[in-house]
């Protein structure tokens, strides 16, 4: 029997506190039903004595003291999985919006889920190849990953994540896959966008949609990748298949979560950050993975905003700390018209390594990146001395540097919208790229890759 | 024992009255899913907890049960190869028991019960022993032999002594003192909040080699010593850790993943069983002990896991062992420590971490050091340290660096741009130092060669002089420069990219000897001298530039270890070629 309270003695923000209460338990789900009959849900942040300190999701707006009836649910959050998911579209607490049927619950799970065991990981090593070649030659993505875009507002980051979603794939592979993508605080625009593409392949039919979308209240947001998570966990360990997870925009995730933490008048942190955040989000980050003995696998590609484009701003800061590396967006790429406008120089993959090399990709790929990534980046740099002293000052070599970069940016990480290109193909670019360069250049790359794969120049008379 | 009561939970912080009788940092159970937690404050009979697993559906007026007893670790025949959490559960077991997901309330044991361990006695009956003292060995793996020692605090004569097979529950030795008869076993229990004790410090004398150059010529850390490695994400603090755990010159590793990823632990799990300590050619796992408590798992045990490891890390050195410890990231502990105190409302200091942020930091590095065991044999064992610290935005202002830069002997400074630009391992080599120069100079001479600290200082010199007229360069370009000063500019990047740089996933390249170092260096050095000959006789740069000595040079790396013979080789090649030029 549940009991219900009709003791509210305090609301502030997104906080509820009520009193006289017994046997409530930390984290658990809680139904606010409204004077005008709504019901919210919310859940409990803190219990103390006889008060509940709890967070409603939906917002306070309509609650008041005297009337406001709180039910305490007796659990956490949950939600009811079933392969019957795919194809269909949930707001931010997983409840259908899409007009279709209720889920007839294959189980019910907790959104907060439980940390995998180190122990029971498999180590990430398997290429996906997405077909853009910044990505797969030089920051490749491996099944189980979690590999962040670090964007800022205007960039082309939606374009770029659905590009992966569509032409990913493991070579000479044919297994089920699904896309789950939770949207957090995005406009209609974007998440229309999404779900167009989706239609458009087809593979609407495979992906499962969590949208909490500007509109829609901000501290649901909290629960949303959550919701995705658990559903992407069911899939990927219950049900054999390899998930793309898509969560855009986390920095809209954090702001709700700061909201939460202003609200409680904790200590802020960095910016007024709460100092758990970095807690907080590796909860959410590290289910990606894979599993021994299990088939499926969990990829995550979580999107964020960079405030004022700064890559110190905590929200990509704790993120970079916590994901296998980032994929980031330049502005100025952007506007030189280089498109994906990907800043390979901070990018990274940090699986790669394990990821690439004969019987995955080719046996010349790292020794070939590595050279790309050094010549890039001393192309760079003269690039930035020729801005102070103009191109004619600098060394002979240092103009080759210079012109590379240049071709760099143009041919290799500029690709169209819907160019699939092999990973073959993507090697092959920075071969000849990199054959401008006299050999002694080519110090990162063994002899016998160079003899074996640098396009030979025709001798000279 | 008697029961507390729950008046309040917040995340992993529980508070409870009706806990008198409990003392600081006692271990208690919390609520009748028994989750455990470590009493940290204590007012009037009000206790508050910090509990090592997820609290979700705890509640006010549950129990609480208190134990009487420290938080503590099991030492015995066992330890290496496990792979802990945070407080010394076996991850394995409880994935047997509790499958992929680790779930609450489990309790097992950290050391096997069952296994039974070859106990072959050194002491016999008769003999009289003091604490310290090893009364027997065990070969807990082909590379390392387990000392069972005389616990701290006992003394006496023998009076029965076992040899055979046992379990570590199995009494293997009495020793009576007076009346007092003590029982023991092969393992021991020890408060990780304690260091263990031991007869006298002394300073580090020979380097921990790691088979890294830029460490190990530049920036050499000590055995015995400790060292800090700071840097923004992504800039190598991990890859340098794992380089140093494979192959740091070290009897036992511990290495303690302080919550970051679930991965980069299953990297080691994968590839320690395979690869090979280079000085026993045994796979690296059998001298190593592994504490993971990622970033998603329970942020009170991860504030723990620094304490377990280290405690770990002591009881070899006692066994009269060289042992190394990797902490990855210091700053997660740190955090741990911050949230807890945000939840006990203390004082905030810094950032919000505690005014006592910078003693604890202090007293954990504190804990490393080479020293004189207890026991009456007087052998001597080393601890080295080496912390990683992740600091938001890779600000070095950070509390959690300054905190340790106060304490630590050598600074690795990682820079991001030097990661940017795939130059690894990322250790600026104008920002970072070392103190144990001094200490190890002896040994370093002695046994790699007498003009090794000469060389070493050149090429630092050049490196400096780079940094300078890089300015130059930066403001009026590379042509005003003198023939001698491009040499300089020649030499220095050969320095840095045919030296410094270091591939950690490249077979041959992960790992130089230190007398591949000394060669290496030594032949950059010795073609900076000829070259400059060459010059002064007016021989063209360009015409050096373009001599296959250079190309041979960059290559110096990949020359392995049973072919340094053609480094010393090289050496004769730069000399004839430049010697032509010159004669030409
Ligand atoms: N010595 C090295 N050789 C080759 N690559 C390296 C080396 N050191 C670092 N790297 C590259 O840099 C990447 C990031 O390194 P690492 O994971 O150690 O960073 P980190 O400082 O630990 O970051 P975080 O703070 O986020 O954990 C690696 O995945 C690898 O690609
Ligand atoms: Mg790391």
């Amino acid at each position: 029997m549940l009991k219900e309270y009709q003791t509210v003695v305090n609301v502030q923000g997104p906080l509820l506190l009520v009193e006289g209460v017994s046997g409530v338990k930390f984290q658990e789900l809680v139904e606010i039903e409204l004077p005008s009959g709504k019901k919210n849900k919310g859940q409990v942040l803190e219990v103390e004595n006889d008060k509940a300190l709890v967070q409603v999701f939906e917002g306070t707006t309509g609650i008041d003291i005297p009337e406001t009836k709180i039910k305490f649910l007796g659990k956490g959050i949950e939600i009811p999985l079933s392969k019957d998911m795919l194809g269909r579209v949930f707001d931010g607490l997983g409840r259908p919006i899409d007009k279709g049927a209720e889920i007839i619950a294959d189980k019910m799970a907790d959104i907060n889920g439980a940390p995998i065991n180190p122990y029971a990981r498999s180590y990430p090593n398997e290429f996906i190849q997405t077909g853009l070649s910044a990505i797969d030659g030089l920051n490749t993505l491996v099944r189980g990953q979690k590999l962040p875009i670090f964007s800022g507002s205007g960039l082309p980051h939606n374009r770029l994540a659905a590009q992966i979603a569509r032409q990913a794939t493991v070579l000479g592979k044919k297994e089920a896959f699904a896309v789950v993508f939770g949207a957090m605080g995005i406009t209609f625009e974007e998440a229309q966008f999404f779900v167009n593409d989706l239609k458009k392949t087809g593979a609407i039919e495979r992906a499962v949609l969590f949208l909490n979308l500007a509109n829609d209240p901000a501290i649901e947001r909290i629960a949303t990748p959550r919701v995705a998570l658990t559903t992407a966990e069911y899939l990927a360990f219950e049900k054999d298949m390899h998930v793309l997870v898509i969560l855009t925009d986390m920095t809209n995730y954090c702001e709700a979560l700061r909201e939460i933490s202003a609200a409680r008048k904790e200590i802020p942190g960095r910016r007024g950050y709460p100092g758990y955040l970095y807690t907080d989000l590796s909860t959410i980050y590290e289910r990606a993975g894979r599993i021994k003995d299990k088939k499926g696998s969990i990829t995550m590609i979580p999107i964020l905003t960079m405030p004022e484009d700064d890559k110190t701003h905590p929200i990509p800061d704790l993120t970079g700390y916590i994901t296998e590396g980032q994929i980031i967006l330049s502005r100025v790429l952007h506007h030189q018209k280089v498109s994906p406008p990907i800043d390979v120089l901070p990018s990274l993959s940090r699986l790669k390594d394990k990821g690439i090399g004969k019987g995955k990709t080719r046996e010349d790929h790292a020794d070939l990146f590595n050279q790309l990534f050094a010549a890039y980046a001393r192309g760079k740099e003269a690039q930035e001395l020729a801005v102070i002293l103009g191109e004619a000052a600098l060394t002979d070599l240092d103009k080759l540097y210079f012109k590379f970069a240049e071709d760099f940016e143009n041919r290799y990480v500029s690709q169209g919208e819907y160019e699939n290109r092999s990973i073959e193909e993507t090697l092959n670019i920075g071969w000849e790229l990199l054959s401008m360069f006299p050999r002694v250049e080519l110090k990162r790359i063994r002899d016998e890759y160079i003899e074996k794969y640098l396009p030979k120049k025709e001798e000279k008379k | 024992m008697k029961n507390g009561k729950i008046i309040k939970v917040s995340g992993p912080l529980v508070v409870a009255d009706n806990m008198s009788g409990s003392k600081m940092y006692d271990v208690v159970y919390v609520s009748d899913y028994k989750l455990m937690g470590e009493i940290i404050e204590l007012n009037g009979d009000r206790a508050s907890i910090q509990v090592y697993e997820d609290t979700s559906g705890i509640g006010v007026g549950e129990p609480v049960y208190l134990t009487g007893a420290p938080l503590s670790v099991e030492l015995g025949p066992g330890l290496l190869e496990s792979i802990y959490d945070g407080t010394q559960r076996p991850l394995d077991v409880i994935r047997d028991e509790s499958g992929d997901f680790i779930t609450r309330g489990i309790q097992v044991h950290p050391l096997p019960r069952d296994k039974k361990w070859d106990f072959n006695p050194v002491k016999k009956k008769g003999d009289t022993v003091v604490e310290g003292d090893i009364i027997g060995e065990v070969k807990e793996t082909v590379i390392v032999t387990h000392k069972i020692m005389v616990p701290p605090g006992i003394s006496g004569k023998i009076t029965d002594i076992k040899s055979g097979k046992y379990t570590i529950e199995d009494t293997v030795c009495i020793i009576q003192s007076g009346k007092e008869k003590y029982e023991i076993k092969m393992y021991q229990k020890w408060p990780v909040r304690i260091p263990r004790p031991f007869k006298e410090k002394m300073l580090p004398d020979e380097p921990l080699v790691t088979g890294q150059r830029v460490i190990d010529t530049f920036f050499p850390i000590g055995k015995g010593g400790t060292a800090c490695i700071p840097g923004p994400f992504g800039s190598g603090k991990t890859v340098t850790q794992h380089q140093l755990a494979k192959w740091a010159d070290a009897d036992v590793v511990i290495y303690v993943g302080c919550g970051e990823r679930g991965n980069e632990m299953t990297d080691v799990l994968q590839e320690f069983p395979e690869l090979k300590d280079p000085k026993s050619g045994q796979p690296l796992m059998k001298r190593t002990v592994l504490i993971a408590n990622t970033s998603n798992m329970p942020v009170a045990a991860r504030e723990a896991s620094v304490y377990t490891g280290i405690t770990i890390a002591e009881y070899f050195r006692d066994m009269g062992y060289s042992v190394a410890l990797m902490a990855d990231s210091t700053s997660r502990w740190a955090e741990a420590m911050r949230e807890i105190s945000g939840r006990l409302e203390e004082m905030p200091g810094e950032e919000g971490y505690p005014a006592y942020l910078g003693a604890r930091v202090a007293s954990f590095y504190e804990r490393a050091g080479r020293i004189i065991a207890l026991g009456s044999d007087n052998r001597e064992g080393a601890l080295s340290v080496i912390g990683a610290v992740s600091p938001p935005g890779g600000d070095l202002s950070d509390p959690v660096v300054q905190a340790t830069l106060r304490v630590v002997k050598v600074f690795w400074s990682l820079q991001a741009d030097l990661a940017y630009r795939r130059h690894f391992p990322a250790i600026s080599w104008l920002n970072s130092y070392s103190l144990y120069f001094e200490n190890i100079e002896g040994v370093l001479k002695k046994e790699v060669g007498e003009d090794f600290i000469n060389l070493r200082a050149e090429a630092m010199k050049l490196l400096e002089k780079e940094a300078e007229l890089e300015e130059i360069v930066r403001l009026v370009g590379a042509d005003t420069l003198s023939l001698p000063d491009q040499l300089v500019l020649e030499v220095a990047r050969s320095i840095r990219e045919d030296f410094l740089h270091q591939n950690a996933f490249h077979e041959v390249d992960t790992y130089a000897s230190i007398r591949k170092q000394y060669f290496m260096l030594k032949n950059i050095l010795f073609f900076y001298e000829k070259a400059k000959e060459a010059i002064s006789k007016d021989v063209h740069i360009k015409t050096i530039r373009e001599l296959p000595i250079m190309e041979k040079i960059s290559r110096m790396r990949y020359i392995t270890e049973s072919k340094i013979g053609d480094l010393e080789k090289l050496h004769d090649e730069i000399d004839k070629e430049i010697t032509r030029l010159i004669n030409k």
